[in-house]
């Protein structure tokens, strides 16, 4: 298997460069770095599937640049230090040209090295923190201000004044509270009604913590969650919600972890009308949504197998790839990051994704309603796009912090008011 | 069609106070801001058009569209579309052909106390109940008139009652009306309702004249809410501590008997909840009517199945690695590994669906602590395990070989009980109880490959902490544990709280450092 790819980039190299991008026969390899098993199989196997898909319809259009694409899998298990050494074994070992991969924050931390070391792509698909921009990183999933943000102001506009920030214990619920709290302070809110929780992962005995909710809900003022709880503790912190009868319309909840995938699982009965914010979700009503859904429907051979915001990130990453890489006529990976910078490609909800410098991209922010059949209904949107911030302007450390690739500043944390780069330490985590 | 519908609501908003016809309103519904929306709403209701009811309950329900083609407005019921104004059909539509109407939660709640206006006047008794209910949650004053019309010509008990109280709730919110109406509406809602009216009772706090009224009943309240409150942590430790118990118990067991550690345990419990999943899945498609029962069909089947694995395991594995708890402790983590990634690749790597049957969803009151269903049974379902697992240890011959093997094991064997066969039946009980848990634990927890890590940890801490191998340590240890955690949680929060106990549990082991209750034997003390 390792002996193949080995040989072929020998001989390549022997045949010299300009015979390579000639070479009809040599397929550009992309690397799938998700993991198959642990406890992220859940979320990050689908990705896998829709990157497999992506590439399948890309070669039945003919590929780039004349050349097959041939993807890479492989199972970085849900293990950290894992992530880093399989990314090596991608880029180094298997000559990827770039790399679609990671979910957790921490496992895209424990791969930046490599990514700079190696100077390939990464294309990051899930929503995060933000305070963080990397040359070798384009970031296809949200930053706080592309949804966290977007949703608390539309549950202001419905009348909200006390909340609760609920988390799960680590990096990214605690950046994203800590702008949240800066943010509803701004806003005039009172430091007692806001209360912030944090639990571990895999939580699943709620019942203080829901009763807790209630008592601080039953104020008279109206109040709401936002939850930045995990994946897989969601479910019994809803269950538990629903015994103690809390109803999205006492108390709604807004997550930015639960999607169509995390709802697939479980009975959505009693979790009708809480909300999600995300920037695509499979309700949206748009004729290439729906060619999308039906061609994941038939790629995956089962009709109730549901989309997702990350796949949609994929899906705009992928594509944005393939652009960059026609755009530089080439797959050189200095040439495609120059080249990727200002790249539009049509996203799933009828709008454009825009490339920006600092390697984030634009979104329409949309909050929807958990329905009966474990869809979302939209019930807000933004008006047009919205661009990623990589350094929140709510954090006192990264307000004067911004991102740049481009000449001259090429930067990820450049900082406006001492003009220099690197000038405040980035937000460690 | 959609910019002329524009351009009409920015001509007639101006002029909203004008008559307008009931299908002119309608065909506006889908556009503009919510509140513009919920005015419509509430005109379509009080218009008196007896198509109102139908198209309001499509709007809540989130089944009204406008077709794509020519703007109509259409009720889609799966694939068929109606004409919402005129009831004819509009033909088979696809979900490409209509844009849904939005609907959120303020826009629905608006909605229904629409329609509840509408079923004041319903002739079902139920009906009209349920309307009082609904302006009671969504209160507005302009139905004030309506509901002391209704009130006027109540018969039925049930739904008078609602009505009062959606009076005086009614009224409570709406400052202008008069003193005495509202004073007198303060005493009914304390006395009806209590605790649950907490927050309406403080908004009382700036009226001049309820005042003070207001102020003692909150006082009796809050004095109610804080033994409340006691009861409540109590309960909710009693409850954690059942599911500590359940995971612990078969753990105790096999570590008491056979003095290994079982890595697999969590994973066996994880094989059991998905045994409840595979019983539901075939009771969906072939028997619906026993779901009911899906949890009693489920139980032996868990037991048998998660014992007979266990056997094996003991067989297989542990049998060739007694006396080295190392290599036992690592053969049966990759045990685990195994069965975990062997039930994500049958299963799937996402969370598994297993509905909670009628008897177990919901919640009872009792001194006013919710008392949620699931939870009362799942305790009542761990103290029946502890008495079985009692009954098979002191009533039966495979108890007391059991317990003469925990205590001397050399022993026991010179006295002929056949040692590695109570082993591997030990093994095998301890995997079946392990099954159990997982059916029970199905009920509250995520059905997925990871459901067995969150538990095996906390086992530990129980069985270390009572004694291991002794049944009433583990339930002393697991309701302790529970309470525990459950007095720290509100103090420390969550995560605190864990580190809390674990620090407890390392100064009590450095004390007692045979748990709770020490298992007596020769073999154990030496």
């Amino acid at each position: 298997m390792k002996l193949a790819p080995l040989s072929a980039t020998l001989l390549a190299a022997l045949l010299g460069t300009s015979a390579l991008a000639q070479d009809n026969a040599e397929p550009i390899r992309i690397g799938i770095l998700h993991s198959l098993s642990g406890t992220m199989a859940i979320s990050e196997t689908t990705l896998k599937d829709a990157m497999l898909m992506l590439i399948e319809q890309q070669n039945a259009k003919g590929g780039v640049l004349g050349r097959k694409l041939e993807a890479v899998v492989v199972d970085p298990a849900s293990d950290w230090p894992l992530f880093a050494e399989k990314a090596r074994e991608l880029v180094a070992g298997d000559k990827v040209s770039a790399v679609f991969g990671c979910w957790t924050s921490v496992s895209r931390k424990s791969v930046l090295p490599v990514f700079r070391e190696l100077d390939s792509i990464l294309f990051y698909p899930v929503q995060y923190e933000g305070e963080e921009s990397e040359r070798n990183v384009f970031y296809t999933g949200a930053a706080p201000n592309q949804q966290a943000i977007p949703a608390v102001e539309y549950l202001m506009d419905q009348g909200v004044e006390r909340w609760v920030l609920a988390g799960t214990d680590y990096v990214y619920p605690r950046t994203t509270n800590k702008i949240l709290e800066q943010f509803l302070k701004d806003k005039g809110v009172a430091p007692d009604d806001i209360m912030i929780n944090y639990t571990p992962f895999g939580q699943s005995d709620w019942q203080t913590i829901v009763s807790d909710i209630k008592a601080f809900g039953g104020t008279g003022k109206k109040t709401a969650v936002v939850s930045t709880i995990n994946g897989d503790a969601n479910v019994p912190f809803y269950k538990e919600l629903a015994n103690q009868g809390i109803t999205a319309d006492d108390i709604p909840v807004v997550a930015f972890s639960v999607g169509e995938e995390e709802l697939a699982g479980i009975d959505t009965a009693p979790l009708v009308g809480h909300m999600a914010a995300w920037n695509y979700f499979q309700s949206v009503d748009d004729q290439a949504n729906y060619d999308f859904i039906d061609a994941w429907h038939s790629y995956t051979g089962k009709d109730d197998r549901v989309t997702n915001d990350p796949m949609e990130a994929h899906y705009i990453g992928f594509n944005m790839w393939v652009k960059a890489v026609e755009k530089a006529g080439s797959t050189d990976p200095d040439k495609v990051i120059d080249a990727m910078v200002g790249i539009e490609v049509p996203n799933l909800s009828g709008g454009k994704a825009v490339m920006g410098k600092d390697h984030h991209i634009t979104k329409p922010v949309m909050v929807g309603e958990i329905n009966e059949d474990g869809q979302f209904d939209i019930v807000w949107e933004s008006e047009g796009e919205v661009a990623g911030d990589a350094w929140s302007d709510f954090l006192p450390e990264s307000k004067p912090l911004i991102a740049d690739w481009t000449q001259p500043i090429n930067c990820g944390n450049y900082n406006t008011q001492t003009k220099t780069c690197g000038g405040a330490a980035p937000v460690i985590n | 069609m959609r910019l002329i519908r524009l351009v009409l609501i920015c001509l007639m908003l101006p002029v909203a106070a004008l008559a307008q016809s009931f299908d002119e309103i309608a065909t506006l519904l889908p556009d503009g801001s919510y509140e513009d929306r919920a005015a419509r709403v509430s005109a379509l209701a009080a218009s008196g058009d007896p198509r109102a009811e139908a198209l309001l309950s499509a709007l809540a329900a989130g089944d009204l569209a406008v077709l794509k083609a020519d703007g109509r407005l259409v009720v889609v019921t799966g694939n068929a579309a109606q004409d919402a104004l005129t009831g004819t059909d509009a033909g088979p539509v696809t979900r490409r052909d209509v844009t849904r109407v939005r609907v959120n939660n303020n826009l629905r709640g608006q909605i229904r106390a629409a329609l509840g206006s509408l079923g004041l006047s319903a002739t079902d008794p139920g009906v009209r109940a349920r309307a009082a209910s609904q302006l009671e949650a969504a209160p507005d004053p302009t139905q004030l008139p309506a509901l002391e019309k209704a009130l006027g010509t109540e018969t039925d008990p049930a739904a008078k009652s609602a009505l009062e109280l959606a009076r005086a709730t009614v009224l409570l919110s709406a400052p202008d009306a008069a003193p005495e109406a509202r004073a007198e509406a303060l005493s009914l809602i304390v006395a009806r309702r209590g605790a649950s009216a907490q927050a309406l009772i403080r908004a009382q706090l700036d009226d001049p004249v309820l005042k003070d009224a207001a102020a003692s009943a909150l006082t009796h309240i809050e004095r109610a809410e804080k033994l409340r409150g006691w009861g409540l942590t109590l309960w909710q430790g009693v409850s954690l501590g059942s599911v500590l118990l359940l995971a612990a118990i078969g753990l105790s067991i096999t570590f008491g008997v056979c003095g290994v550690i079982n890595m697999a345990h969590g994973e066996l419990v994880m094989l059991g909840a998905y045994t409840t999943f595979v019983v539901q899945e075939m009771i969906r498609n072939h028997a619906p009517g026993l779901f009911d029962w899906s949890l009693a069909i489920a139980l032996p089947l868990a037991f048998v199945i998660t014992g007979a694995i266990g056997i094996a395991i003991e067989r297989g594995i542990v049998r060739k690695l007694y006396g080295r708890p190392l290599e036992t402790l690592l053969a049966t983590w990759g045990v685990s590994l195994i069965l975990q990634q062997a039930v994500r690749t049958i299963f799937g790597p996402n969370n598994r669906q297993v509905g909670n049957p009628s008897w177990m969803s919901g919640s009872t009151e009792v001194f006013g602590i919710a008392l949620t269903w699931n939870r009362v049974w799942i305790l009542l379902f761990a103290l029946a395990v502890f008495a079985f697992l009692m009954l098979v240890l002191r009533r039966t011959a495979l108890g007391l070989q059991m317990r003469a093997v925990t205590q001397n094991r050399a022993m026991a064997a010179e006295m002929g009980i056949r040692t590695g066969r109570v082993d591997a039946l030990t093994f095998g009980l301890g995997a079946g109880i392990a099954g159990l848990a997982g059916v029970a634990l199905s009920q509250i927890d995520n059905v997925s490959p990871n459901l067995g890590q969150g538990y095996i940890v906390d086992s530990f801490m129980v069985v270390v902490f009572g004694g291991a191998g002794s049944l009433w340590g583990t339930l002393a240890g697991a309701f302790t544990l529970g309470i525990a955690g459950k007095l720290a949680e509100p103090l420390a929060g969550a995560m605190l709280a864990k580190v809390l106990i674990l620090i407890f549990i390392i100064l009590f082991i450095q004390k007692r450092p045979r748990g709770l209750f020490p298992t007596r034997g020769r073999a154990v003390e030496g």
